[in-house]
């Protein structure tokens, strides 16, 4: 059976700090459209802490992943912050020792439902619940099948939810002002989010 | 549309920089954390005061750094530009002036901002400092609240951390401090107008584009776009699309009221002064009594043309308060 380590784990947030450096600019247009033109730079540079960190330095993947929590809400600021914060810690703190795709189930499940509580936000709110929730669902449909194929699973969903922000009218966060005319454009959170999986589905397993 | 000039260094040192200068030109009230970009009272903490620590993304000036000082702010984080601090940032400046007494923290109800204080606060409990949070949202353009984040914190946090910090210096206690900022709360209401966007220091391009011929009403603070465009109009009618939907919000007659005409950053106190005019005369002609005012650029949105109206239903004890000495370096009176 495959399981999740350490080293699986530094890969998956290398790539994921890689994407969203390649994707920074893209994702600050996103938000400059709806909200306030600092998601890419904000992720950037809390990814960019991330990816400083030496996996060698914890104990194992839980300490590393709550160390990359606590990084990124001390240093991306914003929303983004305490949400993708929230979503490693608690994934941490759900993740068991030598995850098999099940464990690893276990704590996507723990950090989606963290995010939901700390943004109080829902699917439909045009947020990054949109890509994070029906991830999730895709993953446990996959479960079966092993690691690998249940993130591309859970990536693959993720990029349909995010595309699917495009119309919605966005209830929460900084793009919940713009009432009717937050529809016709893409949610940043959703996008980042998306990013995250898809390295995800690249690294583990 | 090209890149827009700034005078700054480097973009992403931006705050860090005006941090210095800020130290620079204040050193003989204030302190700088310069790790945790947290401006403080110099004298802080004061024993048997009750810290009162506010704080949000840059790009406000003067608020809130320049609102530190003896009957305002113990300390003011301060984030990237429109970026809340983060909670390392809060709890820093929670403990820096925590003197036992326990520390409210003043929150403009942003969803960064909300957040990360929350967690700070969660933080600073487990370390024993007592923190209650007032959440500030005044801002009428947000109408429909429940399919929204809520309405905004913008104006009226001027008027609260005023307010408040002068409660705080008489030596009201945590939960009278708290309760004080939920009634100025209640009693408080804000509308923007933009004539123009503004320009993020490291974005480098107007956040929004808006014609020559074009007003954004209901804006935030944050060059966020607004609810509606309008043609470009009169001071008289954009004064009347201000005032209107606070008076049609809230009751503010038969009440004192204090009333404050903000600019947005790029709008000069020529037309702040000449706005005030139009907007106190459609304020008395609705039979609001304005008791105090305060006209300039207390609460902006970098180099955003426009100006914001704040009205505060205020009572005897919210104007003895507003009158009560403040010395730092944006509000200074009563000395």
């Amino acid at each position: 059976m495959t399981t999740v380590d350490l080293a699986q784990t530094q890969a998956w947030l290398a790539d994921f700090a890689a994407a969203i450096h390649e994707n920074a600019a893209l994702l600050t247009d996103l938000d400059r459209q709806i909200g306030d033109a600092d998601h890419g730079s904000n992720m950037d540079r809390g990814l960019t802490a991330v990816a400083a960190l030496n996996a060698d330095d914890f104990a194992d993947t839980a300490a590393y992943l709550k160390k990359v929590g606590m990084t990124l809400v001390s240093t991306v600021g914003g929303a983004s912050g305490p949400l993708y914060g929230t979503f490693f810690l608690r994934f941490a703190g759900a993740l068991p020792a030598a995850a098999d795709a099940a464990g690893l189930g276990a704590a996507l499940r723990a950090g989606v439902e963290g995010v939901a509580a700390r943004g109080r936000a829902e699917e439909g709110d045009k947020t990054m619940l949109d890509a994070l929730a029906p991830a999730l669902r895709a993953y446990d449909e996959a479960v079966g099948e092993g690691v690998r194929p249940a993130l591309e699973a859970a990536a693959a969903a993720a990029a349909t939810g995010r595309d699917a922000t495009v119309p919605l009218v966005a209830r929460k966060g900084r793009a919940s002002y713009l009432g009717e005319r937050s529809a016709g454009h893409q949610d940043p959170g959703a996008t980042s989010a998306t990013l995250l999986l898809e390295s995800a589905a690249r690294n583990l397993g | 549309m090209g890149l827009v000039k700034k005078l700054i260094n480097d973009a992403s040192d931006v705050v860090a920089d005006a941090l210095r200068g800020i130290e620079a030109a204040h050193a003989d009230r204030l302190r700088i954390d310069h790790d945790h970009q947290v401006i403080l009272r110099a004298d802080a903490p004061r024993a048997g005061k009750v810290g009162i620590v506010s704080g949000g993304g840059s790009g406000h000036e003067p608020l809130h750094g320049g609102f530190v000082g003896r009957g305002m702010l113990d300390a003011a984080c301060c984030g990237q530009v429109f970026t809340s601090p983060v909670p390392d940032q809060v709890m820093a400046a929670t403990t820096a002036v925590d003197a036992g007494a326990g520390v409210l923290h003043l929150v403009k109800n942003y969803t960064g901002d909300v957040m990360n204080f929350e967690m700070a606060a969660e933080l600073a409990a487990a370390e024993g400092v007592q923190v209650e949070a007032v959440v500030i949202d005044d801002d009428v353009a947000v109408t429909d609240s429940l399919y929204t984040a809520g309405r905004r914190g913008v104006g009226l946090t001027v008027l609260m951390e005023k307010i408040v910090g002068a409660a705080a210096e008489e030596g009201l206690d945590l939960a009278g401090l708290a309760s004080l900022a939920r009634r100025v709360n209640a009693s408080g209401r804000s509308m923007g107008v933009a004539l123009t966007s503004c320009t993020v220091p490291h974005v480098g391009r107007p956040t929004f584009d808006l014609g020559e011929d074009e007003l954004e009403i209901g804006i935030g603070i944050h060059g966020e776009p607004g609810r509606e465009r309008r043609p470009m109009a009169s001071a008289r009618e954009v004064a009347a699309m201000l005032v209107e939907p606070v008076l049609a919000d809230r009751d503010f007659t038969g009440a004192p009221a204090i009333v404050m005409l903000n600019g947005m950053g790029a709008t000069p106190l020529l037309e702040l002064y000449l706005m005030y005019g139009e907007v106190a005369t459609l304020l008395r002609e609705a039979g609001v009594e304005i008791a105090r005012n305060l006209v300039g650029n207390y609460i902006t949105s970098l180099d955003m043309a426009g100006c914001s109206l704040t009205v505060l239903g205020a009572d005897d004890d919210m104007l003895r308060l507003w009158d009560a000495p403040v010395d730092t370096p944006a509000l200074r009176w009563g000395l």
